[in-house]
């Protein structure tokens, strides 16, 4: 049952909410106790823009079971204008859409079902900005 | 002045064209394109639902208003495919937005009406005064049944209107309803597919509706066919809203700009929620629009929208809906339709 | 620190073995591991036992007690160590810390795991990545090593006939391992033709599922003189953590875990990297061999690729990697990979590989790593003739 550890994830899979250390001004997502780049422990509520670029990706061909209807599929890591980095689906994108570069931004879709009978589960993907 | 400060409407890539759902059943194709006046309809991809759609239009509306999403105090999603049986899809819209948590949530369904229901009710309570801002979508991944007619139809695709009483872009003038218990088309609790009364979903169902609801209007606000520039009439096909159009005395020239459903298909709450967006994004200030939704079950609602000075400022901070209509469509085969569409049994947990 | 010894080693055939369950693997290396170095069950004092996850495989935690139990070493001393893939090497690390200390002379440091179960093997291996952030957006394992290899290919144009020669390699070498799960030569065009698991990884770049235990003895040296052993030292031993999450590291093109826990064992060891003889490296993906080699200071950065394709790195070139036959053909029962690394280790510098044997080797390297780069322990032992 994923509720729990689903619901806590909402405003980082929903809304981007990310930290940004008082510090040193290093943007953590998802938040944290401590900053990695300097130690600071304090933190102001920050949210990750949605624009960037693919640094690197793949095309999933022998996916996890819950992915088995979206096979193949490009997943990504995407540098966003901050800096920040993450790892998501690429969405709607023939393979050959994607490569090391392509700009991007993020939006919301469905990532998985919790099989038949549980709770679906939302977030972010990236999707191509065409030229 | 009431109406609409902010709207968007999200239409998804994938497409299947008439022929390729033809050819699986051995149909004639030119039969059915001619018979449905429709070319091609829009496929939700494997990752996309009532919820995705709903938020991806409320977004584009949100641009478009400028407002602060926290000021919204109404969430109204209209649907006759929420992912859910049980559990709001409301819920997950307002938190991916960032409305509320001090928000009044609900989810509609009334067949294909459950759009502007939504879009009724937010209007009502911005009118009266309850409210800043009330956000009304309407959204829909509605089935079609294999082999049946209505799988040439059944689409994907949703709009979102904010409404409010500052910088309205588009005021709602007058609204109408008109409704009576006539079984056309319905599913049961448990059944995958809707089952429909054949013919009898036009004359004594939709036409019923749809023609009274805007003679009730038109009476209403004392307005004739030649006071609009554009009508938008909900669309199950191509052919039935052409038909009400003439029939009510509208000419070819107002009903076209609204009429998406020859590219897009029937996005059945999000019907004539998108007809109404695809005139908003192409409407000059003094432009009025009359809107026919239907349900089936049955109902219809109308709205005399006048649009204002605000439109033009606000139209092009979002998509167009004839400009994602026609960009970089992925055509799918047939079996890539019917496996994203989830008609596959497929061997998960 | 004292200094320490390997006196013994024992593993199981690494295979599907369909007859064999998570308890008697164990059981089968470590009585091998005991024989092999004449020492009685009664005399070890202590045991570390890597394994990634018996709990998701066979539902079997607690494996401190039940594995002792099985292979009647009980009631001694013993602990379970996890680290993703890892875990072999780090039960390894554990053990020489408790010779090396001095709390006990006679330590077993061992590794298994039962993948053949039944589980989902996807599924449980991707529990070693970022399951939140990672694995929840639909990548696999194959997934974050394919982005390693698009990275490191548009950084430095690695080709995928580079990394189809380690595959091919590494094969060849399987065929003179006795306990290899797979003993067939393939050619480039089979791996590059293999049916598609992440681009631009295919089935024969990926290592496979496999049951399997590894064991070995640690002692003080002192110990191992008096047991007449050939001398085995743990010269160096080095260990590193890293960003659990792929797209949290400055450079997608490498995996600085490696780099850090090599440098601490050569350090400690007091050596080069040209001057080993011989490595085992982590090759759970074909780009991952080419990206460790580079991390070993074996190469340069961004040559590891023209390094495997031109045979510097073959059983009779420059700088041979995994003459065991690596994870792609000896197999990677992911908990005992560390130590069967070991083993072949300490195969190779007591002259008992057979017919893989490298030509008098002194120093040995053993590199093993968890996850897509979120831990590594590098171990060099040193044979004195």
């Amino acid at each position: 049952m994923i509720s729990p550890r689903y619901h806590r994830e909402i405003p980082q899979r929903y809304r981007l909410e990310a930290a940004k250390c008082t510090g040193c001004g290093k943007v953590l997502f998802p938040p944290r106790k401590i900053c990695p780049q300097c130690g600071g422990e304090a933190f102001a509520p920050t949210v990750l823009p949605t624009r960037g670029k693919v640094v690197t990706h793949t095309t999933i061909w022998i996916p996890p079971a819950a992915f088995e209807d979206q096979k193949p599929y490009v997943v990504a890591v995407v540098e966003l204008e901050n800096g920040v980095r993450l790892t998501c689906m690429v969405a709607d994108a023939p393979p050959d859409e994607v490569t090391i570069g392509t700009p991007v931004e993020l939006i919301f879709r469905r990532i998985q079902k919790e099989s038949a009978w549980g709770v679906l589960q939302y977030g972010y993907k990236a999707r191509v900005i065409p030229a | 002045m009431y109406g609409i400060v902010g709207y968007g409407s999200y239409v998804p890539r994938y497409r299947i064209r008439a022929e390729d759902i033809a050819r699986q059943w051995g149909a004639d194709a030119e039969a059915y394109k001619k018979g449905l006046l429709l070319e091609e309809k829009t496929v939700p991809g494997p990752d996309e639902d009532t919820i995705t759609i709903s938020v991806a239009a409320a977004r584009y509306a949100l641009q478009r208003a400028g407002i602060d999403p926290q000021e919204i105090g109404a969430c109204y999603i209209g649907s006759e495919s929420h992912p859910y049986a049980v559990k709001p899809s409301g819920t997950v819209v307002i938190d991916a937005l960032g409305l509320g948590p001090v928000c009044h949530v609900a989810d509609f369904e009334f067949a294909c009406k459950a759009g502007t229901e939504a879009m009724f009710v937010a209007y009502s309570h911005v009118k009266a005064g309850e409210m800043k801002y009330a956000l009304g979508i309407g959204a829909d991944t509605s089935q079609g049944a294999p082999g049946d007619a209505l799988e040439y139809t059944a689409s994907a695709g949703g709009a979102a209107y904010i409404m409010g009483g500052d910088n309205v872009a588009a005021e709602i003038v007058y609204t109408y309803s008109y409704t009576s218990d006539t079984p056309d088309f319905w599913r049961r609790e448990g059944e995958f597919y809707p089952r429909h009364a054949g013919r009898f979903t036009g004359e004594p169902a939709y036409f019923h509706h749809v023609l009274n609801a805007t003679r009730g209007i038109l009476e209403l606000s004392s307005m004739k066919p030649e006071d609009f520039r554009f009508a938008v009439f909900h669309m199950p096909n191509g052919k039935f809203p052409l038909r009400a159009g003439k029939i009510l005395g509208f000419r070819q020239e107002q009903l076209e700009q609204g009429w998406v459903v020859n590219l897009m298909g029937n996005t059945y709450s999000g019907s004539s929620p998108t007809g109404l967006a695809a005139c908003l994004d192409v409407a000059k200030p003094g432009d009025q629009i009359l809107v026919t939704s239907f349900g089936s079950g049955a109902g219809s609602d109308s709205f005399i929208i006048r649009c204002t000075k605000r439109l033009a400022e606000i139209q092009r901070k979002a998509p167009a809906v004839r400009d994602q209509l026609a960009d970089r469509r992925i055509h799918l085969d047939y079996g890539k339709y019917v496996a994203y569409r989830g008609k596959i049994r497929m061997n998960v947990t | 620190m004292r200094d320490v010894a390997v006196v013994g080693v024992g593993m199981t055939k690494f295979g599907e073995l369909w007859e064999t369950p998570l308890r008697d693997l164990f059981a089968e290396a470590a009585l091998a591991c005991l024989k092999d170095a004449g020492v009685e069950r009664g005399e070890v004092q202590s045991a570390y036992i890597g394994c990634m996850s018996g709990g998701l495989f066979v539902g079997q935690e607690h494996l401190a007690s039940i594995l002792c139990d099985y292979a009647g070493l009980n009631p001694m001393a013993a602990t379970r160590v996890e680290s993703a893939c890892a875990s072999g090497g780090a039960a390894f690390r554990a053990a020489w810390l408790e010779v090396a200390s001095g709390a006990s002379d006679f330590v077993l440091a061992g590794g298994v795991e039962k993948m053949n179960d039944g589980a989902d093997a996807t599924y449980c291996l991707a529990t070693a990545a970022d399951q939140e952030y990672e694995v929840y957006h639909g990548v696999t394992f194959p997934g974050l090593y394919a982005m390693i290899a698009n990275a490191h290919m548009h950084k430095y144009g690695t080709t995928p006939q580079q990394l189809a020669a380690v595959a091919v390699k590494n094969h060849h070498n399987g065929t003179m391992n006795p306990h290899a799960q797979f003993s067939m030569e393939i050619n480039i065009e089979t791996v590059l033709k293999a049916v598609r698991v992440a681009e631009p990884l295919g089935l024969f770049d990926c290592s496979p599922v496999t049951d399997g235990a590894a064991a070995l003895l640690l002692c003080p040296v002192e110990v191992a003189k008096e047991l007449g052993k050939p001398l085995v030292k743990i010269l160096g031993a080095g260990a590193a953590t890293d960003t659990i999450a792929l797209h949290d590291r400055a450079d997608l093109a490498a995996i600085p875990v490696v780099g850090r826990a090599a440098q601490r064992a050569y350090e400690m060891a007091g050596v080069k990297p040209k001057d080993v003889d011989f490595c085992e490296v982590h090759d759970c993906f074909t780009i991952a061999e080419i990206v460790c080699t580079e991390e070993l200071g074996l190469f340069e950065r961004g040559r590891g690729g023209p390094a495997a394709a031109e045979g510097l790195t073959a059983l009779d070139g420059k700088r041979p990697v995994n003459p065991s036959g690596g994870l792609k053909s000896k197999g990677h029962p992911v908990g005992a990979t560390g130590c069967a690394q070991l083993v072949e280790v300490y195969q190779q510098l007591t002259g008992r590989a057979g017919k893989r044997q490298i030509k008098s080797p002194r120093l040995g390297l053993a590199q093993n790593m968890g996850g897509s780069g979120g831990s590594a322990t590098v171990h060099i032992l040193e044979v004195n003739r």
